[in-house]
This record gives C-alpha cells, structure tokens and sequence, in this order.
C-alpha cells in the first residue's frame, strides 16, 4: 500500500496524460509515488508526457488484444494484487466506465467515478445532480481507493516523460473467462455535418420544450450563420439528427461563439464544448451549471429572448 | 424471458435543489420526484422486449416510501409486477451498498436479464449495473442502445464515444446498463393507470437482505459549484438584454 497506480489508456494519450497529473496531485499530497500501467500497446506512456513515472507497466496477452470487461478485471485485478497499490487512477472514459466498476467490487471497494478535484484528505470532488452541485467524497475504508479522472478537470504538464522502464506483465486468463464477444467498432452514419469547423454554433437544449418550437432556434442559427447544434435530450428524442450532438457521446467543438439556448450544462454537454472561445447562454434558471463556463448570460425566458436576440442581429446585420 | 428493470426515483430535473442543514445532501421535504431518465429507456426497452419475444418485465427498487409512486407509474407503462425494497438510509450506503440490496432482491427471481438505466440523475455515478453484475456473477454490457435475443443470448448495440458503436454478443443470463435515446418513450395510458393498481407490488425490508456492511466511500459535503468563469449577465427586458448582447457580439466577439 505504498504506491499510486496510474492508468493509461492506449489511444486515449490526452485524458491519460490528466490522469496522470491527477495522480501527480495525489502523489503531492500523500507523498507516494506514482507508477502506471496500460494494456498492450506501451506507446501510450510516451504519448501521455509531462510526468516523470517511477515504474511502467506494459500488461500483454493475446486475449486482451479487443476490449472486454471481464479480460480487463481479471488482467487488473492481477496486477493490483501484486502491486499492492493504495490509490489506482484512471481517465474517465467510456471503457474504464464499463469495467472499473466491476474490478473495484472484486476488491470490496467502490469507485469515486469523474472526479474534477482532488484536495487536502485526500477528499474527492465530483458533480451530482447534472452538475448543480458538487459531492466532496472521502475513502475512510482500508483497502485501495478506485477513482477516475473527469476529462479537463486536471492540466496535464507539458513537456517529455522521464526516462522509464517499461516492465511486461502477463495476467493469466483463459477464453472461458470471457463471456461477452466484441464486434469491430463502426461510425453510426455517414457525417455530413463537421460541427468540429463551424465558428459559429447555436445550440439547443431541452428548454426548446418541443420539436415544434425549433424554428425559433434555426431562425437564429440563420440569422447569425451559425451552424445549428443540440444537446443529447435533442437528438434522444429525435428532434434533430445525433450528428448535431455536441458533448462527450457526440462532437467536441471549440467554436469562436458557441451560444447555449435552453441548455443546463450537464457534464456531459460541458465536456464537448467548454474549450469554446466565447460560450453565451440563455437560461431561465440562473443556478443552471451553464453559467459556470459562460462569457455572457442572460438570464430568462427563452420564447421572449431569441426571437428578440434573432431581430437585433438581423437589424445589426442590415 | 424474466426481465427485471431496477430503476431509481430521482428529484425532478427541473426542481429548485436547496442544500440541507447537514450539509451532507439536499433537503428533500418539498421536492418533486420523477423516475430517472436512463432508467425510463431501460424500461421501454424491457417493455419492447417483452412484446416480441413474450415473458415478464419485473421493476425493482429501492427507497423510502415515496418510490411507491415511480414504481406504479413503471406498473402502469406495462411492467407485470414490482419488488419494493423499503430502506430510509439510502444516503448513507454507498453504490456498493445500495447494489447488494438489489442483488440479493435478484437473486430471488433469476431472471434471465437485468436491465438497468446507465446512470442515475442525482449521483451520477453510473456503476449499479456493472456493480450488480459482478455481484450476481453475470457478463454484462453498459451503454446498451438496442437489444435483440438471438439463439445463443443476445445481440447489443453499445455506444462508443464521439458517434462510434459497436456490436456485442453475450450469453444469457446478463446484465445490461441502458443509454437514453435508443427508443422512444410511451407514456402511461388511462386502462393502464387503472390496471396498476391491481398488480403485485413484493414489499421487502433492507434489513432482511442482510446487506448491511459499513460504506467504504463517504459522500462527507455537497456544496454548490465553483464559478469558473465570472459570467457577465445582460440584465434588463428580453429586447434588452438582445440588444446588449449584440453590441457583445460585434464589439467585443467580434463575429458580428
């Protein structure tokens, strides 16, 4: 129990490389040091720079060659009885999401998943409620604590790794142990719409109330020669196409102007858009998460403040 | 199949949240509950499943007695029956604890799937349904859009990130956590409200599933989010406020 385990996930070097400083957060304040592993490919430790690691762990076996939960909590679960770890760090990502949980539980342990803070303790930040409050969690148990990193809620450092060994480890699993049988992945249809290049975005949220109620928000989006955007409530209800979705299932975006209509700002849509140079929202509720990453707010009903906002900018416009 | 759908009563999205006296969660005496979000998909597609391949969709869940009125509300979209598990201190149990509840209320029925939404609105943690297939010793597949029963167990459509997806095959039984927005969402009808009322609710007690370990992860303080931009809000009428925001725009943005 005298190490943290940081770990990095093979094509994934930025949210790796925050993990990492996150641990480096934890290393600041507990005073241990930090070692990582990933699976497979060990690229990833030279990707994810900035940190110096004292030990690298490179886990290989044929069988892990595709994702599948059960491979990944048996390879980890081997490691981590062996490293003895007192914290183990990972990124936040849809994988870890779908076998940490189940790996923590073998050990008797919960997972404090998406964290965004790590402080004196330690004690860990994370959102409840869509981001209208914030949970600080405590891991008064014995045992390793299990925790996940929010995508951008920590700066990863700049510059090279430090010189590392990097050391092979092989779990022993066999093909029964795995229940479930991945398919390839595929894109879910063909994108015509690159939100990723528009300056411009407006964007839509369940404030709208009904598909009904959009042209309101197209006018807009025309007026201004934005491109038209939506959170995930949206495109679930089938309102507009899912490849208008801005946020962690859908597109990230760093638009020059993003403005926010009707949109709480879940973590989820934040983390698709909050790199944005100007982010505006419009929201009736003033304590609506949005307006913690927004320029500029109005607060307000949204049926009485676009048409209006589309008129001023066809006036300036003109 | 026997599917039960574990679903979770959440305050309402659009309830006014005030911290309580403890600091340690939020004041829940004159809040609106609605069942969750990920949950409601999870149910319709227990429902759809049912109506394809026959068998019997099962709700459970978890809470003091105000999740009576989710669970007849699930009862009345046309799940057959429901398992209630009474519990005043789900605050103080962790995700862990909570999932030993279920699981042990599952086991009594081996079901052939578990459903469960991927994340619940309040916590947002998003691990029952993994937790609660490693605890039943069950595959499983989280952020499930689609379902379909094929000979050998299942086919599922998982989503990936930024618009990716991938297929899954797995034997039954299995657990599965739902994403929204794979179907869309019925509404309960007027004979269905009536027939709920008629149907078996199994009350159990917390304390006679003999879960009761002590959490080892501790939610200590809620507290409202840090600014971290300071936000400049356009006062005055919707006109206003509009006009401000354009002069923003074009002098200070720049895009106009």
């Amino acid at each position: 129990m005298s190490k943290i385990l940081v770990v990095l996930e093979a094509g994934r070097a930025r949210i790796s490389s925050e993990a990492l400083a996150a641990a480096q957060v934890l290393a600041g304040l507990t005073g241990l040091p930090v070692e990582s592993a990933t699976v497979g490919n060990a690229q990833v430790f030279a990707e994810a720079s900035g940190q110096p690691i004292a030990g690298a762990y490179a886990i290989q076996h044929p069988l892990l060659e595709k994702y599948t939960s059960d491979g990944y909590v048996l390879a980890f679960e081997q490691l981590i009885r062996k490293l003895d770890p007192a914290y183990i760090v990972f990124p936040h990502t849809y994988q870890s999401r779908d076998y940490v949980p189940r790996l923590a539980t073998r050990f008797g342990q919960v997972l404090v998943s998406d964290i965004t803070g790590i402080e004196a303790g330690p004690t860990f930040v994370r959102q409840l409620f869509q981001g209208k409050m914030t949970g600080a969690y405590s891991h008064p148990g014995s045992g390793p604590c299990f925790l996940s990193v929010q995508a951008g809620a920590f700066r990863a450092a700049e510059g090279q790794a430090g010189q590392t060994t990097i050391e092979a480890f092989t779990p022993e699993i066999t093909p029964a142990q795995i229940r479930t049988r991945p398919g390839e992945p595929f894109r879910g249809s063909a994108q015509t719409v690159d939100l990723g290049s528009a300056q411009l975005i407006v964007s839509v949220g369940r404030g709208i109330k009904e598909a009904d109620n959009l042209p309101l928000v197209q006018d807009l989006a025309t007026a201004l020669g934005a491109e038209l955007a939506a959170s995930r409530p949206i495109c679930d209800n089938g309102w507009l196409p899912m490849e208008r979705q801005v946020g962690s299932s859908g597109q990230t975006v760093a638009p020059k102007l993003y403005l926010a209509v009707g949109i709480s700002g879940a973590i989820q849509h934040l983390v698709g858009m909050k790199g944005s140079q100007c982010i505006v929202a419009i929201n009736k509720d003033p304590d609506a998460p949005i307006f913690e990453v927004a320029d500029y707010g109005i607060v307000g009903d949204l049926f009485e403040v676009v048409p209006a906002l589309t008129e001023a900018i066809k006036a300036a416009k003109a | 199949m026997k599917i039960i759908v574990a679903i979770k009563q959440v305050p309402d999205r659009d309830a006014q949240l005030r911290i309580d006296s403890s600091s340690k969660w939020i004041e829940e005496s004159d809040l609106q509950f609605a069942l969750n979000e990920s949950d409601a998909y999870a149910l319709e597609e227990a429902l759809q499943l049912k109506e394809k391949d026959g068998g019997e969709v099962v709700v459970l869940s978890c809470g003091p007695e105000r999740i009576g009125q989710t669970i007849r509300e699930a009862l009345a979209k046309g799940a057959d029956r429901a398992i209630s598990i009474a519990c005043d201190d789900l605050g103080s149990r962790d995700a862990l604890g909570v999932a030993r509840l279920l699981a042990a209320a599952i086991k009594t029925e081996s079901p052939d799937l578990v459903l469960t939404g991927l994340q619940s609105e309040d916590l947002g943690l998003g691990q029952t349904g993994v937790i609660l297939a490693e605890l039943l010793d069950l595959p499983h597949a989280s952020l499930i859009l689609h379902v379909e029963k094929t000979e050998a167990g299942l086919t599922v459509k998982r989503e990936l990130e930024e618009g990716w997806f991938q297929e899954i095959q797995l034997p039954l039984p299995a657990v599965l956590t739902i994403q929204s927005g794979g179907n869309k969402l019925r509404y309960a009808t007027l004979m269905g409200i009536k027939r709920a009322k008629l149907k078996e609710v199994r009350q159990l007690a917390a304390a006679d599933l003999g879960a009761n370990a002590a959490p080892v992860v501790v939610l200590d303080r809620v507290a409202l989010p840090q600014k971290q931009k300071s936000t400049q809000i356009l006062p005055g009428t919707a006109k206003q406020a509009a006009a401000a925001l354009v002069e923003k725009l074009k002098f200070e943005v720049r895009v106009l």
